[in-house]
């Protein structure tokens, strides 16, 4: 464990942004954001970003591969990102996790080569929770937001941050840092943690098992039936992974990307035979289930939904994930 | 050594069928000069002219976009460019709102009979927008080719 | 009122209507639009209070296809979306038992949060001051920072168009809704472009502004088609932010009628309603005086003309002016 005064984060700041670029959640509480750090920028009150750190590994929108056409002749142009090493200081538990359930999906075979050189390039540095919102329910999914993962974890307690490297990238980053010195535990309260409210989620009916059964169920009509069908859950979601791939016509070449896609939209996987989820009900419930019902039955039972609290935060209607799990996971009386 | 070339604007210039094309059209043939920069696209109408498609000259590389229609009164349809003339005003204004510059967008009513008018609204127009310089506030990165 | 609206609520369903309210939810904050079809549902469920801030009016574009008859609550700004839908012929009016309800202003809990205060679980008070009861003790906010920044420059309490009321009818006010467009436009175009530039580089383009909108009631949207080349989900770059919010607010121009839900429902914050009120105050100056769905006969001023209207140089000018 290394220890760092508090108010001096500044110069620790200074000093990671002098080997690579750093990003830290920053801004006023109701627009924080991870931004690439400069000279006095503080870290926000806010506990969590509106858009989730997922962003830096999977942005929302990114070039893929150019094409030039001349005559016919199709010239294939790279245009992809330059891969830089970067940090990113003060990720929650619950985006941290949230890494985990992405890598699931894209490093699998066939891997995503522009995620996975991103994965490569980034240093994970998480910041313990001390102060969650009444929104937060990652306990529910077995995070400790008090014992976050990541490259480094870091705790602040009383003046100073404690530091502790958990992997060899963390190793390195902390290694590079003279200023550090050693130090003691950091005092950790969990007290406030048991009162949160959404902290005992019926999560037992979930998880692939009673698949057809869930999907069948008559509630979901009535959970559905003011969804706006707008796709703020779903761009503010840690985990949400779906995307769409693209193409630009600039007049000169055409440029392919991905964006961010999401499962509320009326052309959400349209084909040429239509839609297969012809009304939001079939959208809002494809939603649900991923995270609740599909993940888990490909990923060990491990679900789609780290509990940041974010969808309950943003939902214009205030429909969200807890009420949907609320909602199916209970006992009928 | 880079030699830094002159700027030449690229002018979409928006004409209704019936009064501002025939007007470019008499320009042309009574010899009148007005600068090649200006790309003409004809609509039927000046009511035509949905905003979007002023945004897409823009999106699309031009640096400045006028309209030009039969007089108030005069059109063909009636009542068309009074329709226009309304949606251009306010959507000129929510653009001079979000701080772009007012004068990359005109309209202007141009009769088949003013040739003359039409070359010396373009000339003007023109030299109104080299002054503004590249539009940068409202262009599309994508379409600058590198 | 929460006991004379559930109440209410009660009898209209026991008429033989099914009644479009607020369902509670985990919290005293998150209620969700709901159609109640059953009196246990509205006993249990069926909530009224400081922080049912959504519109109504948009879900009867659905409800009042449906058969039989849908009664509705509406706050006074909701019944001016409600009333401008049925001069669109989007909504069934006989389809619809409206009843208007009162309306002191709505408490925004983004906006408490906004004020700092965290892991809010409840909050008292009806005076000038609030308690807020957190995971971390009591905080105090005064209401005017609670409310909704539409409340806090209401624009009319008047209920327009409803069968019947629940409590007084209110009058319009003189508010002070124009006061920041006034700010923008006395900034210099260097400053104005910072401003957006800042505000809408944070769109995540979620659409929630546009689902949300009474005023956009579209079928198919012009952004939903493929075919039109512009971005649909993709916050692509600068241009697509500028050219979806530009678009979005001059499609609404002359039909808004300025109930904030858009800025509302904003994850990212961005004061859109200050786009649409600059069309409304342009149009006012401009054209005379308009205000969307105030009543059912006036021509909207995108479909209509004068002979003498000002010319688009009017811009130009008066912007010099400045």
């Amino acid at each position: 464990m290394k220890k760092y005064p508090v108010s001096q984060l500044d110069s620790l700041f200074a000093a990671i942004a002098a080997k690579q670029r750093l990003y830290i959640p920053a801004g006023e509480a109701k627009t924080a954001a991870f931004q690439p750090w400069e000279e006095g920028m503080r870290l926000t009150a806010a506990l969590n970003t509106v858009r989730s750190a997922k962003d830096l590994f999977f942005p929302q929108v990114e070039n893929l591969v150019n094409f030039k056409v001349t005559g016919k002749q199709i010239e294939v142009i790279e245009n992809r990102d330059p891969a830089e090493p970067f940090v990113v200081f003060g990720v929650r538990a619950c985006d941290c996790r949230s890494f985990e359930i992405l890598d699931k999906v894209f490093l699998c075979d066939p891997v995503d080569t522009y995620y996975e050189t991103r994965r490569a390039c980034g240093t994970v540095v998480t910041l313990a929770c001390t102060e969650p919102e009444e929104t937060c329910f990652c306990t529910a999914f077995g995070i400790d937001p008090t014992d976050p993962a990541g490259d480094v974890s870091c705790w602040i307690s009383g003046e100073d941050l404690y530091l502790r490297a958990n992997t060899e990238k963390g190793e390195a980053l902390l290694g590079g840092l003279e200023m550090l010195e050693e130090g003691g535990e950091p005092v950790t309260d969990k007290t406030v943690f048991d009162r949160l409210p959404l902290q005992n989620l019926p999560l037992d009916k979930f998880g692939g098992e009673h698949m057809m059964e869930l999907f069948r169920r008559a509630e979901w009509a009535g959970l559905a039936e003011s969804c706006l069908g707008c796709g703020a859950c779903t761009f503010v979601c840690p985990t949400c992974q779906c995307y769409d791939i693209k193409e630009f016509n600039t007049g000169d070449e055409i440029k392919r990307f991905r964006c961010w896609d999401s499962c509320m939209y009326s052309d959400f996987t349209l084909m040429s035979a239509g839609q297969p989820r012809p009304t939001q009900l079939e959208r809002f419930r494809q939603r649900f289930m991923h995270k609740l019902v599909y993940y888990p039955s490909t990923h060990d039972g491990e679900f789609g939904c780290v509990g940041c609290g974010r969808c309950l935060q943003k939902c214009p209607i205030s429909m969200n994930i807890v009420k949907v799990a609320k909602t199916l996971g209970e006992e009928k009386p | 050594m880079q030699v830094a070339q002159e700027f030449k604007p690229t002018i979409v210039a928006f004409c209704c069928n019936w009064c501002s094309y025939a007007g470019a059209d008499l320009s042309g043939t009574n010899r009148l000069q007005y600068p090649a920069n200006v790309k003409i696209i004809r609509i039927p109408c000046s009511c035509r002219l949905n905003p979007m498609f002023i945004l897409r000259a823009f999106q699309r590389g031009a640096d400045g976009v006028i309209l030009c229609g039969c007089h108030p009164g005069d059109c063909h349809y009636t009542t068309g460019n009074y329709y226009a003339r309304r949606r251009m005003t306010l959507l000129f204004s929510m653009l001079d709102y979000l701080g772009i510059e007012r004068e990359r967008t005109r309209v202007e009513w141009v009769s088949a009979a003013e040739g003359a008018k039409f070359a010396a609204t373009m000339n003007e127009f023109v030299e109104t927008v080299t002054r503004l310089g590249e539009n940068k506030r409202l262009e599309d990165l994508r379409c600058k080719s590198e | 009122m929460q006991e004379r609206v559930k109440a209410r609520a009660i009898e209209l369903l026991e008429s033989g209507v099914r009644v479009l309210g607020w369902k509670a939810g985990e919290f005293f904050y998150d209620v969700t639009p709901a159609v109640f079809t059953s009196r246990e549902e509205i006993e249990k469920e069926f909530v009224f209070g400081p922080f049912c801030g959504a519109n109504m009016s948009k879900y009867l574009i659905a409800e009042s296809r449906k058969e039989g008859r849908v009664g509705v609550f509406l706050k006074p700004c909701d019944t001016y979306s409600f009333q401008q839908l049925q001069k669109e012929h989007r909504i069934w009016r006989e389809n619809v038992y409206a009843v208007g309800v009162q309306c002191e202003g709505m408490c925004d809990i983004e906006a408490i949060r906004s004020a700092g205060i965290k892991g809010i679980l409840g909050v008292d008070g009806d005076g000038s001051t609030l308690t807020v009861h957190t995971l971390y003790g009591d905080k105090t906010i005064a209401r005017k920072d609670a409310l909704a920044e539409r409340c806090a420059c209401c624009k009319s309490k008047k209920m327009l168009g409803c069968d019947e009321l629940l409590g007084e009818q209110g009058e319009e006010l003189d508010s002070a809704r124009f006061d920041q467009v006034e700010k923008l436009e006395a900034m210099t175009p260097d400053e104005r472009f910072a401003f957006w530039r800042k505000e809408l580089s944070r769109c995540i383009r979620c659409n929630a502004c546009r689902n949300v909108c009474p005023a956009c009631s579209c079928e198919k949207c012009v952004f939903d088609n493929p075919n039109s080349g512009v971005e649909n989900k993709a916050a692509a770059n600068s241009f697509e932010e500028n050219l979806f919010h530009i678009i979005r607010a001059f499609h609404v121009a002359g039909r808004c009628t300025d109930c904030g839900e858009c800025s509302r429902v904003c994850p990212q914050h961005i004061p859109l309603h200050l786009l649409n009120r600059k069309f409304i105050k342009d149009i006012n100056e401009l054209y005379g005086g308009y205000q969307a769905g105030a009543d059912m006969e006036t021509r909207p001023p995108l479909t209509n003309f004068q002979m003498d209207d000002p010319e688009p140089s009017v811009v130009h000018e008066r912007g010099s002016e400045q």
